[in-house]
């Protein structure tokens, strides 16, 4: 007899096991618009059997829940039937022994007190107020609805020039969109349930190396209409791009010295190089808009007298503005904003950081930025001082590991405190307070004071990136603009209410956001211009997809973007990422499932064809 | 055009790029089950019956939406195949209310007929019907139980004619087919028109069924029952009995008709004819004296004023003020025959054959009475429930004799009788129109432009050295379409007739339903046929008509006219629209 053995897995869990995955890849591929209350008993389904059967209330409770769900879903149940729900879910989460009951109970008490109006809507009426108005998931999570779907099959058929035109239908800025864009459209991505998301921004980048010379677009006949554009950022070009080709005169002001806004003075070159965003901005303007740059609004002209000159405007300035730290020191000099470096790196004013200790505070995209960007400038140690921990920062897991590859240091749970200043009134360094991670508000961790002492990092510069806001102060003779929470408050039309022709979107309207929220608000702005003026220009494409490819889509793996290593790319601003080379970009958009056509996509129109 | 080579079932085949594995195997004499296939309509690939196997791939692909690819081998009836089509045939058979023995489809079901011809016998899942009823009052009734969730309905009422009225409901296994931001039928937009009946496979969407009420006024031998037949029912209503269009005529209806125990078989066609003497002339009014906003819209297609009451309702006062022909030949009957029989108009039960849904709900309006509440027209019954009644009462149309119609309200002419199809009422017009304007007849050929299936043609002709511009629009979505235009000032008309259905009544939604099958340009040629043989093809020619003018209407848009043939368009309310 012998006194331990060693576990193995038998073929059965092993499997369960590989369902477990299955299902999380499931979840995550889940489309939009589905039905709460149907969700909501599947996952007491799952809860009751994951139950281990010992306690009453998990046992016995979380079925009858599923049922009581299920009544209410089949039309049998009355409004009571909700009170009981939320008692009986109530009593659960209170008396259930451990988490698979307590936390079971809580999700169900979540939902019916979250979308306890679909509850009551199935009640009374046995209807849903969930639909799925848009079912195809990377076209309907996309803010500009990019067909997706359509440019992956011409990328397969190497239609190169077809799909970067198919892209520009939607969206302007293809070039930028495919280094850069944050890629809502594969966060649901129904490959997930086979594999893996595909890698759509890399096939399109794919794309736009392959298109050659940006083609002219077709000008629609002139109307005699002249709108004006407040800022040349993504958001105002692509207005300018889209009611161009409409056939209206646009005129875009740009304060700075160049177009691009946060393209060119929010990006670093590394990860968005000029001389892309250069061609794509020339590209642009084949559309045939003015531009007059250096001029700023508020100031050289007033928006009364622009809206005055114009038959329409549209604000989208953009968040320029940076937010502080609000602590003692912070007027030191050597505090810089995020925004300001990279408005100067925006413009090729590149500074030196030789020899210098640098701390950035922040946990951003933006934060990463510009660590990253410190260390190409020639900085001796980049720190980036986070009060939460490397886990919980919003950057994008692969920009954090990027800026660690590179060579920033990540100092989490430590807090600012002051700022140390010599007695040239220079900062000498970044006092910190240590913390330790706490309490969940609001979804995320918090950080509270831990008992240990201050600590002081040397600082020859410290830069904060903490956040942007809008500089509003342009409009205070503007009283008209409803401004609210230090953003312009436009409706979901891009107008504003009570005030007449004038339009405004993107990061101003948004706070900041992603490229492809601002180029969405551009093109939503665009038509409903067009539409407050008297037409309905449609902006439609003549591209033929091919016809649908069969395949029974084996599990393959996802090309991933590959960079520089991190030794060579440290040295220079010259594009990180590399491209997929043909092969990859051919098994890659091969991967596509084609949700346009097969599922409820060919029903319901998996395709804007024209907008 | 580029072409594909592919091999099904063994046979070669060369087809253009994008066919379907459908489409080829059909050039090749291939059949390939299907079920919610409706071509150029609902190619969706969701019953999945008509799945077959392609060489070199694992799984199996809806022959109705893949298109062939080059060197493809495809096995339509393999036992992957076969087996895959039959086990959704049985899975949707249990959520299928199976009442083949009582169900208005039965013998004519797309499922039943798949069912059969795949040797399916009794049930192999559990009973799954949903629970929901609905109305059984309003003309269009939907059988929850009965719904195989094609989608053909809901693609019908969006593509074809844009109201909008059916989507998907719920997602998931609660997912089916209702009625879109509506609670009930009845209080959404429908026009019905009645293309989601013709369009379902199975028995799912039917018109109410108003037959018993017309058995009780025959059984009743104190009422005097009396029929008016639309023009396109003599298009349709021998289809079923396998009648030729020859033998389909309106006499033989007739015959069938009195057979039941009808004391009076007329034909619409007369009141067509009055329709067009007072629309026209209406029209010719507006026209000479400039009164009102242009186009005037026609006003004889109930699914239509429905149409634009509920979305364009601006345009409304627009609309011809005339009575449809169904409303002009109810008020007649129940004035001018009344007293020619010398009865109370309370003794008469009027009863219309009509290709329509619509027609039901526009013959109960409130306003369609006369002044003591009568209704104009009692019970509008569609061909489909004349051709039940038909079978009911064991009558054999083929071995029937024609009789003559009854006069003087059963004379038309061919311009009355061309109404049926599109293009036709706005035809009729213009030759009447021509006249009232010049006193000379045109050559009744001289409008033939506005013929044809074309969801919207326009053209334009001069009258008395006034030149018109018309526009003749069928099927809903072309109607918006052209509402949309004229909205935002992009064409200007003077004239424009409408009809909801795609092809005008010959498609109407009350007509025999052939599964897949668009009937429209099979049956208007029969309307034009009769219109070129005859002799009478002027409306104001129609003897009848001079007669009703000169001993009791006096002429077109008198006081007499405007109070028994014109009705305010606001008279009653669709759901929703403001007084």
């Amino acid at each position: 007899m012998s006194r331990l053995i060693i576990v193995t897995e038998n073929e059965a869990q092993k499997t369960v096991e590989g369902l477990y995955r299955d299902i999380e890849r499931r979840i995550q591929a889940s489309q939009p618009g589905l039905c709460p209350v149907d969700l909501a008993e599947a996952f007491v389904h799952v809860c009751h059997s994951q139950s281990c059967g010992k306690c009453t209330p998990c046992r016995v409770g979380l079925g009858q829940l599923e049922g009581l769900i299920e009544s209410v879903l089949d039309g049998s149940a009355d409004m009571d039937t909700l009170k009981t729900i939320e008692k009986t879910a109530e009593g659960i989460y209170n008396s259930a022994d451990c988490a698979i009951g307590f936390e079971a109970a809580k999700m169900v008490l979540r939902g019916i007190r979250g979308f306890y109006e679909d509850y009551a809507e199935h009640v009374q009426h046995g209807r849903c107020f969930a639909k799925l108005s848009q079912p195809v998931p990377c076209v309907s999570l996309c803010p500009a609805h990019v067909d997706v779907p359509g440019y992956v099959s011409l990328i397969h058929e190497g239609r190169y020039g077809d799909a970067v035109q198919l892209i520009r239908k939607d969206n302007p800025f293809p070039a930028a969109c495919g280094l850069i864009c944050e890629h809502p459209c594969e966060l649901r991505c129904r490959r997930t349930m086979v594999d893996k998301a595909i890698n759509i921004r890399g096939l399109k980048r794919y794309a736009v190396e392959h298109e050659g010379e940006i083609p002219a677009p077709k000008i629609m006949d002139k109307t005699g209409k002249k709108i004006a554009i407040v800022g040349g950022g993504p958001s105002g070009l692509s207005a300018a791009y889209y009611l161009s080709i409409m056939g209206h005169d646009v005129m875009v002001y740009e304060q700075r010295k160049q177009l691009g806004g946060m393209l060119r003075y929010g990006i670093p070159a590394y990860r968005l190089p000029r001389e892309i965003l250069d061609h794509e901005i020339d590209g642009l303007k084949k559309a045939g808009f003015q531009v007059k740059t250096d001029v700023s609004i508020g100031h050289d002209i007033s928006l009364k007298d622009l809206r005055k000159q114009y038959d329409a405007v549209y604000v989208s300035i953009g968040a320029h503005t940076d937010k502080k730290l609000g602590i003692p020191g912070e007027d030191a000099q050597g505090v810089i904003s995020a925004v300001e470096m990279l408005r100067n790196i925006g413009d090729d004013d590149y500074p030196d950081f030789s020899g210098l200790n640098v701390i950035v505070v922040g946990g951003g995209n933006v934060a990463m930025d510009v660590a990253r960007s410190a260390i190409r400038l020639g900085a001796k140690t980049v720190k980036i001082a986070y009060r939460r921990r490397r886990v919980d920062m919003t950057a994008l897991p692969e920009e954090v590991e990027g800026a660690i590859a590179d060579g920033c240091d990540i100092v989490e749970l430590h807090s600012p405190v002051r700022i140390e200043k010599d007695e040239n009134g220079h900062c000498k360094g970044l006092v910190l307070k240590p913390q330790i991670i706490g309490g969940v508000r609001y979804g995320r961790p918090s950080p509270k004071d831990s008992q240990a002492p201050e600590v002081e990092l040397k600082a020859d510069l410290v830069l904060v990136a903490i956040g942007q806001g809008i500089d509003f102060r342009k409009f205070e003779e503007y009283q008209e603009i409803p401004i609210e929470s230090g953003r312009i408050n436009a409706l979901d039309t891009s107008a504003l209410k009570d005030v007449d022709g004038i339009f405004a979107g993107g990061d101003c309207v948004t706070g900041p956001a992603t490229v492809i929220r601002a180029i969405a608000a551009g093109k939503t702005a665009a038509a409903n211009i067009d539409e407050y003026l008297g037409y309905c220009h449609e902006i439609t494409s003549e591209i033929e997809l091919p016809p649908v490819r069969f395949d029974d889509n084996a599990p393959t793996g996802r090309v991933n973007m590959k960079e520089r290593p991190a030794d060579e790319r440290v040295k220079d601003f010259k594009l990180m990422e590399y491209g997929m080379t043909d092969e990859e970009a051919c098994q890659e958009s091969g991967r596509c499932l084609h949700c346009d056509h097969f599922g409820y996509g060919i029903f319901k129109g998996g395709r804007e064809c024209k907008w | 055009m580029q072409m594909v080579n592919c091999t099904i079932d063994g046979k070669k085949v060369c087809v253009p790029e994008h066919t379907t594995i459908l489409e080829a195997a059909k050039e090749i004499g291939v059949y390939i089950p299907t079920l919610c296939y409706f071509k150029g309509l609902n190619e969706i690939g969701a019953c999945r019956v008509c799945v077959v196997e392609v060489e070199g791939d694992q799984r199996l692909h809806a022959a109705c939406n893949s298109p062939v690819l080059e060197g493809m081998v495809v096995h339509t009836n393999s036992k992957k195949a076969r087996e895959a089509r039959k086990c959704n045939v049985e899975l949707i058979l249990s959520q299928h209310n199976v009442t083949c023995t009582t169900c208005v489809r039965s013998g004519n079901c797309a499922l039943q007929h798949v069912a059969n011809d795949l040797n399916i016998m009794g049930e192999s899942f559990p009973k799954d019907l949903p629970k929901q009823k609905g109305s059984k009052s309003f003309p269009l009734i939907r059988e929850y139980d009965k719904c195989i969730k094609c989608m053909r309905c809901i693609q019908v009422c969006d593509k074809i004619q844009a109201t909008h009225v059916w989507d998907v409901i719920n997602s998931g296994g609660k997912s089916t087919v209702d009625v879109r931001d509506f609670y009930r039928l009845e209080d959404s937009p429908c026009s019905l028109c009645g293309q989601c009946i013709t369009h379902c496979p199975v028995g799912a969407l039917r018109e109410r069924d108003d037959t018993d009420k017309v058995l009780d006024a025959l059984d009743d031998p104190e009422t005097i029952v009396l029929a008016q037949i639309a023009p396109s029912i003599r298009t349709a209503w021998g289809e079923e009995f396998g009648l030729d269009a020859e033998e389909a005529s309106v006499q033989r209806l007739a015959s069938c008709l009195k057979e039941m125990g009808f004391d009076y078989v007329f034909d619409t066609d007369f009141a067509a004819d009055l329709t067009i003497m007072e629309e026209a002339s209406e029209f010719l009014h507006k026209l000479t004296h400039q009164e009102g906003d242009f186009p005037m819209f026609t006003s004889c297609c109930p699914g239509w004023v429905r149409f634009i009451k509920s979305h364009y309702p601006e345009y409304i006062p627009q609309v011809s003020t005339s009575k449809s022909p169904q409303q002009m030949f109810g008020a007649i009957a129940k004035s001018y025959y009344a007293d020619i029989l010398k009865v109370s108009p309370k003794k008469i039960f009027s009863v219309s054959i009509m290709p329509c849904l619509a027609k039901k709900a526009e013959c109960s309006y409130p306003n369609m009475t006369d002044s003591e509440g009568n209704f104009d027209v009692d019970v509008a019954l569609t061909t489909r429930e004349v051709n039940r009644l038909i079978r009911a009462m064991h009558i054999s149309p083929k071995k029937m004799k024609d009789v003559e119609l009854d006069m003087p309200l059963g004379l038309g002419s061919g311009a009355g009788n061309i109404f049926g199809a599109t293009g036709g009422v706005m035809e009729a017009a213009l030759r009447s129109a021509y006249y009232l304007a010049t006193g000379e007849n045109p050559n009744p050929d001289a409008f033939k432009d506005v013929r044809g299936m074309d969801g919207w043609k326009e053209s334009s002709f001069d009258i008395a050295g006034n030149k018109l511009k018309i526009a003749v629009v069928n099927g809903l979505a072309n109607a918006d379409r052209l509402l949309t235009a004229l909205k935002k000032g992009q064409v200007h008309y003077d004239f424009v007739e409408v009809m909801a259905c795609p092809g005008g009544c010959v498609g109407g939604g009350g007509q025999p339903i052939h599964d897949q099958k668009e009937m429209a340009a099979h049956r208007a040629p029969v309307l034009y046929k009769q219109d070129r043989e005859g002799t009478l093809r002027f409306c104001h020619e129609n003897p009848s008509i001079k007669l009703v003018y000169q001993d009791y209407l006096e002429k077109p848009l008198s006081e007499r006219a405007e109070e028994l043939l014109h009705t305010s368009q606001k008279g009653w309310l669709m759901p929703g629209e403001s007084e």
